[in-house]
């Protein structure tokens, strides 16, 4: 907090003052960030593109519970049914007139936060195990209105567009894949540079002190309630974002698309990345497309039967789960901090690390 | 009116099923603090066990003892092997871990047995009985479910109330430090704890599979309607387990046979969401402060 006060008194002349400021060095890292992405697009096949243009939805997925679970300490297993929520609104509007898909996905974003609103208020006042039971509900329930309205969200089959065709001025060969990469991964950059200054800013440290200490935040006159309903519609807001966004990729909402396992697999992306880490999310994402294809690649080559095929990657993630909770509960993130805090001993390095770490190790410590 | 009975008997049985999963649940939250999420994966697992011995020729009585025993094992071993280093832990983090051993267990349940649904045959007949020529939904099957659901109630409450094992099971759960200085063995007390719950778990599974089938995923909404239950109930005392798993029965019923049976999650997640919203720590829970 301290240091920010201080830039924004001091000159800032030298391009070193300007990265200090933080709106400038997220813009900077987005910027080489979508650079780095449009060289890497060029570069890849199709099939690489559509598993770049997965790993960015996921991403915005992941990052949106890492603000929620990380920073403000509430639970949700029901993230994959607001993504579902983010997919069908794509593509019921998708399916009709012909709406501009930056519009589409600004739409379904603002649907799921509102419907982030109701699921935050309800969260709000829930605790623990009690918020994680009524999320998994909302899981395991919110899929089921599909076949409840067959003709409008098209029951199990759910509902298919078409794909998204790329503008003529890219020429006439330009790849979809391609295409929908970037679409994807600009958003995903888009929501980087957004939730980086939001967890910088008087917001994000009011996620953190209602984590760390819900009494002392109120104390220091933050509302609780309040706080936790907005953690939880930032959330969703790119759940729904996530959601219109695998419409984009798949071109398809269906009930079967987001199962349990989804939103299983979105936390396995938050707890791998590190608790509370926004780059913890980049690579809690590129895991959850590269376990399925490398468990895939890995039972091919041992010509497993399918049954072990099918589900080598849904072991993995309960693998995850079970083992970074007890041999490092702070998330990877936190214990290759640890780590790299030993090898150089510093001290401040680790006082650091525990003052902004995650909650998780903080109380075991106590 | 006849309809209106049919559901509500109807009810009654999954009733039975739903507190016996919340009966599972209530166990484990009153001895270790933890909600196990697990637990439609680990009676998944004795199902299927239980499955695989009647399919191979032995008698459903055998499939019915061995899922019970299978229940009571894998609840002892998951205790002492991943729930034991989270025991005192934030919450948070027993959470994630039953919730990865959820998927874990449905990941090996399909790696072992596939992911088409088994039939899984009923004890008796599930046709329902006849009623002055009208047939209710009520059949000796469901008869036999609440039975079996009424006498393992029974048998906890002599358990916790008139034995020695029960009197250490309630002390280490209530004040596990004093328990250890008056001797009792508090961790295997835990143990006792998750492996009894899971053997009421595994008797729900048992009970349930001829309805819903067995697959890794049948088990999800079993899950939730139990889940609902035990937080009706208060997540505290078992027959408060058994009431909120006779509420969400016939609610359910209700729901699924007057709005249609594919909302009946959603049913679940509604009356839930009501409750929690009256009072955030379940109906019948006694009022506690919270811990700064």
């Amino acid at each position: 907090m301290a240091t920010e006060v201080e830039t924004s008194v001091r000159p800032r002349s030298t391009p070193r003052r300007m990265l200090d400021q933080t709106l400038v060095r997220h813009l900077a890292i987005a910027l080489a960030a979508g650079l780095a992405l449009y060289l890497l697009s060029q570069s890849l096949s199709a099939f690489d593109n559509l598993q770049l243009a997965t790993m960015a939805y996921y991403f915005v997925a992941v990052a949106g519970l890492t603000v929620l679970t990380g920073l403000n300490g509430q639970i949700s297993l029901g993230h994959g049914a607001l993504m579902a929520i983010g997919a069908y609104t794509a593509a019921k509007l998708l399916e009709g007139p012909a709406w501009p898909l930056a519009l589409v996905l600004v739409v379904s974003t603002v649907v799921t936060a509102v419907a982030g609103v109701l699921a935050g208020a309800a969260a709000a006042r829930l605790r623990g195990p009690y918020l994680a039971g009524a999320t998994l509900a909302l899981a395991v329930g919110l899929p089921s209105i599909a076949d409840k309205f067959p003709g409008f969200l098209g029951a199990a089959n759910g509902i298919s567009v078409t794909p998204p065709i790329p503008p003529g001025s890219l020429g006439a060969t330009f790849p979809l894949e391609r295409w929908q990469a970037w679409i994807t991964c600009l958003a995903a950059v888009i929501v980087y540079v957004l939730l980086a200054n939001l967890v910088r800013s008087r917001f994000g440290r009011s996620f953190r002190a209602v984590r760390d200490s819900e009494v002392a935040a109120e104390l220091a006159g933050l509302h609780v309630a309040r706080t936790q309903v907005l953690a939880f519609v930032v959330s969703a807001a790119c759940a729904g974002l996530a959601g219109g966004l695998f419409v984009v990729v798949t071109q398809l909402a269906a009930p079967g698309a987001f199962p349990l396992a989804l939103s299983v697999a979105l936390l396995t992306g938050v707890i791998l990345g590190g608790l509370g880490s926004l780059m913890g999310a980049v690579w809690g994402a590129a895991a959850l497309v590269l376990i399925p294809t490398w468990s895939d690649d890995l039972s091919k080559s041992l010509s497993l039967s399918t049954n072990v095929q099918a589900n080598l990657a849904l072991a993995v993630y309960g693998v995850v789960l079970i083992a970074v909770m007890l041999a490092a509960p702070g998330g990877l993130q936190a214990a290759v901090d640890r780590a790299a805090g030993a090898v150089t001993g510093a001290l401040r390095t680790s006082n650091r690390s525990r003052g902004s770490g995650p909650r998780l190790e903080e109380e075991k410590e106590t | 009116m006849s309809r209106f009975l049919d559901l509500t008997l109807n009810g009654l049985a999954n009733g039975a099923i739903y507190a016996a999963v919340a009966l599972s649940l209530v166990l484990i939250w009153r001895a270790t603090r933890i909600l196990n999420f697990a637990q439609a994966g680990m009676l998944m697992i004795t199902t299927f066990i239980a499955w695989s011995v009647i399919d191979a020729g032995a008698s459903y009585w055998v499939g019915f003892v061995v899922a019970l025993l299978s229940g009571l094992v894998l609840g002892a071993v998951v205790e002492r092997v991943v729930i034991r280093p989270v025991e005192g832990a934030p919450p948070l983090n027993a959470v994630i871990v039953t919730l990865g051993l959820l998927v874990l267990l449905q990941a090996a349940a399909g790696m072992i047995w596939g992911g088409n649904p088994r039939s899984f045959p009923p004890a008796f007949s599930i046709k329902g009985y006849d009623v002055g020529g009208h047939t209710v939904l009520f059949s000796p099957f469901d008869l036999f479910t609440v039975l079996v659901v009424a006498g393992v109630l029974a048998a906890l409450t002599v358990l916790f109330r008139r034995t020695s094992l029960g009197l250490r099971m309630r002390a280490s759960a209530f004040e596990p430090e004093v328990a250890r200085l008056l001797g009792v063995r508090v961790n295997r007390m835990f143990t006792v704890g998750w492996a009894l719950a899971s053997v009421a778990g595994s008797l729900a599974g048992v009970l349930v599979a001829p309805a819903v089938f067995v697959a890794p995923n049948a088990f999800d909404s079993v899950l939730v309607f139990g889940f609902t239950a035990a937080v009706l109930g208060g997540l505290e005392s078992p027959a408060g387990a058994v009431v909120g798993g006779l509420t969400v029965g016939f609610a359910l019923s209700y729901v699924s046979g007057y709005a249609g049976s594919s909302v009946v999650t959603l049913g679940a997640l509604v009356i839930l969401v009501a409750v929690l919203m009256v009072r955030p720590t379940g109906l019948f829970a006694p009022t506690q402060a919270r811990r700064v």
